[in-house]
């Protein structure tokens, strides 16, 4: 038993050595710009960068819209489909599965061919229309994530009798989403936004071939001319998605202490 | 004219006909007990009268206006649902309050009358609990108070204690029936379970097969079935076939025993079967038992259930049940004794398809 225990510890160990000793490394080389002692002074020379401002702003921007949108086309989807189409149900998971199996460059292609500035919607005619496609892009690059995170905190109330409830009430199909629906599946909603929220962050494809300035790209010019900021870029990069992923843990705690179903 | 009117319901999903051809007319303040086993059809109907189904045939009147125009949310009914229904992200007054505040109701009515509908529930002291927070029992109060509180014109309940444990079920029955006596409100009320329907219902509806197989007060349909159907859902029943031996003088023989029934036997010959039933409570075999017919048999089982004793006897190939009270003293048939079954000619009753 304890020689199991032993075993298994080792394994840990080793799994997580493989993970962390990269990033101790890349921590402690971003460190180094100072000649002969550790600093902050890549981190210092990150952040005084306009461009590092400018285009972490944009890529925020980016994602809190693409959150607002990407959950006012999700939610009321999956509690309709949920409602009134259950059959369709597999249809649409499948719909929500394409952009993991479509890679995002071949969307992205397929984007510009059909909304350039000669198409009947010309959306990279100009830079907001450009910005309204990569908002729409990221928008589809989240759908598996922010559908699944919805259509399960959706499970675990009961939309139909929620539905009728408030119906028989005398609520209108708005004040059911909004005060019945849309706050039980909060923890659903927040789980998809903070997933969003790191896609679109570290997102490279789309911006760089819709020629917008966002974080992703800055990250790959930095890379490629720089030698002590892009450790420095990539430490942040997992800080934030860190902090993602703890926002993350915190909300489903907090949706596990009030279970909603009867 | 009655307050609420089903004319001619029907309801098909596909090719099933789950509902046909329902007519019915309720009182004001009337309690309405559907009564039927799964996939009756009496869901439905409650549904159909609530706006979320759309009847394929017929019309809903309430208070003279035909509903079936109307959206759910139009028609001003009250619901109780058996998951209970109510909303995991609002407090117990907040439930209640969201009714009133789509009536666009000032927000003193809406406390006043939030009060008033948890007094009447006894829970005002958990206005502030979330319904995560209580039992089930007190969620389904919840969920009557917040049905009841815009003043609906109807008031639905689909089988409303079905999630509830059975001593919880016995004392919030009896208190939706006084809060429904006390608010006069027209109810129906759907259940699969007859002492719930028995107990606090005017009327019983017993569904079988999408249709009303009878209508009649708790005390009709226990004591007058009109269906071998009603017979055999309501109630413990004894359903013997005897033989017509003389149709004039309503003469039957049971096995090789004959007896005289109170009931006429209506067109019948001689020799053709007949359907009777006997309620277990209507006979016994105690020394000095009283009525005017006796049947005598084996008893092949005798069973001790508390306050009863069933007993089990076989009359010719017909095996009847037959409860005595329990009673210190009493000295229950063994198995294997020859018994005599006595009752009166007028508890036995034709079953007529």
């Amino acid at each position: 038993m304890k020689t199991q225990k032993i075993g298994a510890w080792i394994a840990v160990l080793f799994g997580a050595s493989y993970f962390i000793i990269p990033l101790i490394a890349t921590f402690e080389f971003s460190l180094r710009m100072r000649r002969g002692e550790y600093s902050f002074d890549a981190y210092r020379s990150v952040f005084s960068d306009i461009q590092f401002r400018e285009s972490f702003s944009y890529s925020i921007v980016m994602a809190v819209l693409t959150i607002i949108f990407g959950v006012l086309l999700v939610v009321p989807t999956a509690y309709w489909v949920r409602l009134r189409l259950p059959s369709m149900r597999p249809v649409v998971e499948f719909i929500t599965l394409m952009p993991l199996v479509i890679p995002a460059i071949v969307i992205v292609f397929g984007y510009l061919r059909l909304y350039n500035s000669s198409s009947f919607i010309p959306f990279t005619g100009s830079a907001r229309g450009t910005d309204l496609l990569l908002m729409f892009s990221f928008m589809t690059l989240s759908l598996p994530y922010m559908y699944r995170s919805v259509d399960t905190a959706m499970r675990t109330i009961d939309v139909g009798t929620l539905t009728e409830a408030a119906q028989s009430l005398g609520a209108t199909w708005p004040t059911i989403m909004f005060k019945c629906i849309f706050p039980n599946v909060m923890s659903g909603v927040l789980s998809g936004a903070f997933i969003t929220f790191a896609i679109v962050i570290g997102e490279f494809t789309m911006p760089s071939l819709l020629n917008r300035p966002a974080f992703g790209p800055y990250l790959q010019l930095i890379g490629a001319n720089r030698a002590y900021e892009p450790p420095a870029l990539a430490i942040i990069a997992f800080a934030i998605t860190w902090g993602c992923m703890a926002l993350l843990q915190l909300v489903s705690r907090f949706s596990k202490s009030a279970p909603s179903k009867p | 004219m009655s307050f609420l009117e089903l004319t001619g319901i029907q309801k098909s999903f596909g090719p099933v006909q789950v509902v046909k051809d329902f007519n019915m007319a309720i009182e004001k303040g009337e309690f309405v007990s559907f009564l039927g086993p799964s996939g009756c059809g009496k869901t439905t109907i409650l549904r159909m009268v609530a706006g979320f189904e759309t009847p394929s045939a017929g019309t809903v009147v309430i208070n003279g206006r035909n509903q079936n125009e109307l959206k759910p949310n139009q028609r001003n009914i009250g619901m109780v649902f058996q998951a209970y229904a109510l909303f995991p992200n609002m407090t117990v007054h907040d439930n209640v309050a969201f009714g009133l505040k789509i009536a666009g109701m000032e927000k003193s009515a809406i406390d006043a009358r939030v009060k008033e509908m948890l007094g009447l529930i006894h829970l005002g002291h958990l206005a502030d609990r979330f319904p995560y927070q209580m039992s089930g029992g007190q969620q389904q109060r919840v969920a009557l108070a917040r049905a009841l509180a815009p003043k609906p014109q109807v008031l639905l309940l689909d089988e409303p204690l079905s999630a509830l444990d059975a001593k919880i079920r016995v004392s919030l029955r009896e208190e939706i029936r006084m809060i429904q006596q006390q608010l006069g409100i027209t109810t129906v009320f759907v259940t699969h379970d007859q002492e719930e329907a028995l107990s606090i219902s005017d009327r019983i509806v017993v569904m079988n097969a999408g249709r009303a197989d009878q209508i009649g007060s708790p005390f009709d349909i226990y004591n007058k079935p009109a269906t071998r159907f009603v017979a055999s859902f309501v109630g413990t029943l004894n359903l013997i076939e005897g033989t017509v031996v003389d149709p004039a003088a309503n003469r039957i023989s049971i096995g090789d025993q004959g007896i005289t029934l109170r009931e006429p036997l209506g067109s019948v010959k001689a020799g053709d079967k007949v359907s009777l039933a006997l309620r277990p409570e209507a006979g016994s075999i105690a020394e000095g038992a009283k009525g005017d017919t006796a049947l005598t048999g084996e008893v092949v089982s005798s069973n001790f259930l508390g306050s009863v004793i069933r007993t089990r006897m076989k009359v010719g190939t017909a095996v009847i049940s037959f409860d005595m009270f329990n009673a210190p003293g009493l000295n229950p048939p063994a198995v294997g004794d020859v018994a005599t079954l006595r009752f009166t000619a007028s508890d036995l009753l034709i079953i007529r398809e």
